[in-house]
């Protein structure tokens, strides 16, 4: 069901926006240096300000997304196809009297002293421009909207077939959604925050499971406006991280806080010893949920390409059938763990969360 | 390094969709959708237990009919018992009744039958006195008739008797 609704999806995109928005690269790439593999996949599960579709001759076909920028002089808003594809600070932007480069998918203000260089750096190779507070929908932040577009449709859709069946039975897509939620109630937040208390979160873990997953697995269809790497971008994870984290230190009880600062029923020492220790446990819990996500999801993405990317490295076309049978297995693989890293982030979210709130008797 | 630097657009942008995402699903999808799942599961519970409730009463309408049959049987015994034991009583007391009676039957008529062999006895001594009496005065009579046959009779009893 999900499958279907998201190639009809993805079909309106390409109807919609192929004849209008399409910018055409005039930038000669260094083609003559070679294929950088490293390059390539970096760039590939890093964010960007144009959402690449393909390259047709040598010209990249991108889909232009809007630059937001947050200046000196207020708000600057324009289409990333005014840097023309351009990387690496040569193309320069004027919008009311301000100048941008982009560079490394970084917006910076020009350097304006220099006519032939914009930007300047440092004896390390470092930046020296002064940065502008980068808002921009960039490919992950579309790729998010479009995720959030398809959770609403599809959760929405399920919530009317409820009022359409006579004793509350799912039918039509709920009958493909109930089990997921089922899933989240009996399996994640009953167990672990307990019969009592896990109504109240039950909200809150359902768009955090579905929100990861759909991001995961929009990651893995490979083409736009999928592909983008927003859940193995640790911007991403950082947040659903600590909304986490939030909610276990605001929601926590006396209890918790005394298992953290004053362990009970152990002797002073140990108490003493304990106490640093489970205070960098709070921490370390949501930190551990961000890195693993990231790593998780980003580790699949670079597996998959760093496999399509054999044939090119050894510049044969017989080296793709095998190619082609591994990535295709690891994608399957990813398949995977891209639901059990969404369930596993989600289930330890209640964990956390259930911990925090549990009443020990003792 | 790039790759674990947060980007500040991203996490605004993150924290923002989620917040919409989390308020538009919970008010439009979640609520309706586990309303609806809860609301089905309460009822199924509720079926479940009503049926728990309709066999117990079952149960318990079976026991008590149980209970009402054994009582019934005992009531039947009782009354059974207490019946043979009226009967038996009527009967022994008939029959005591009876003896009783036929007891003072014979013992009246025991004290008749005395009675009337005494009066009888009175009756026939009377008259074998007056016999008596007759007879003798007769023989007497005759007797003293002749002064020989005093003398031999009385010859005849001194030889009887002996003297000495």
């Amino acid at each position: 069901m999900l499958l279907r609704f998201s190639t009809k999806f993805s079909l309106i995109f390409f109807l919609i926006f192929f004849g209008s928005s399409i910018a055409f690269s005039a930038e000669k790439s260094d083609d003559k240096k070679g294929f950088d593999v490293n390059e390539m996949i970096m760039h590939h599960i890093k964010d960007s300000h144009e959402f690449h579709i393909m390259d047709i001759n040598g010209h990249g076909v991108s889909f232009p997304l809007p630059i937001i920028l947050w200046t000196k002089n207020g708000l600057v808003s324009f289409l990333s196809s005014e840097f023309d594809h351009d990387d690496s600070g040569t193309v320069v932007v004027d919008k009311n009297g301000q100048l941008f480069v982009k560079y490394h998918e970084k917006i910076f203000y020009a350097n304006t002293e220099n006519n032939t260089k914009y930007i300047s750096y440092d004896e390390l190779g470092n930046v020296l421009n002064e940065k502008p507070l980068d808002l921009s929908i960039t490919k992950l932040v579309f790729s998010m909207f479009i995720s959030m577009i398809l959770l609403v449709f599809i959760f929405v859709a399920t919530a009317k077939t409820y009022s359409r069946s006579r004793k509350g039975e799912p039918t039509g897509l709920g009958k493909f959604t109930e089990p997921l939620i089922l899933f989240i109630k009996d399996e994640v937040a009953v167990p672990m925050i307990g019969e009592k208390n896990y109504k109240k979160y039950m909200p809150f873990l359902l768009t955090l499971f579905f929100f990861i997953w759909i991001n995961n697995v929009m990651g893995l269809i490979p083409f736009f406006p999928f592909s983008a790497n927003l859940s193995g971008n640790i911007a991403f994870t950082f947040v659903l991280a600590a909304i986490t984290f939030i909610i276990t230190t605001l929601v926590a009880n006396k209890d918790y806080w005394k298992h953290i600062f004053w362990m009970p029923g152990i002797p002073v020492p140990m108490k003493l010893f304990l106490a640093p220790i489970e205070f960098l446990g709070i921490f370390i819990k949501p930190i551990s949920l961000m890195i693993r996500l990231f790593a998780n999801i980003s580790a699949g993405h670079i597996i998959v390409l760093s496999l399509i990317s054999l044939i090119f490295i050894f510049k044969s076309i017989w080296l793709a059938p095998a190619s082609l049978f591994f990535s295709v297995f690891i994608s399957l693989i990813e398949v995977l763990v891209v639901a059990i890293q969404a369930y596993i982030f989600t289930m330890l979210s209640a964990l956390y969360i259930g911990s925090a709130i549990e009443e020990h008797e003792h | 390094m790039d790759l674990v630097t947060p980007d500040i657009g991203l996490i605004f942008w993150t924290t923002v969709s989620f917040g919409i995402l989390y308020f538009v699903l919970a008010k439009f999808a979640w609520k309706p959708i586990l309303g609806a799942v809860n609301e089905r599961e309460k009822s199924i519970k509720d079926a479940l237990s009503a049926a728990e409730k309709a066999k117990d009463e079952m149960e318990n309408l079976k026991s008590d009919n149980e209970k009402i049959l054994n009582e019934a049987k005992l009531q039947r015994e009782l009354l059974l018992k207490e019946a043979r034991e009226i009967k038996s009583k009527i009967i022994s007391d008939a029959e005591n009744e009876a003896t009783e009676k036929a007891n003072k039957l014979i013992e009246s008529a025991k004290t008749a039958i005395e009675n009337e062999k005494s009066a009888a006895m009175k009756e026939l001594k009377n008259t074998v006195v007056d016999l008596s009496l007759n007879i003798a005065e007769k023989l007497l009579s005759k007797e003293l008739e002749s002064k020989d046959k005093q003398l031999e009779n009385i010859q005849e009893i001194l030889d009887k008797t002996k003297l000495n």
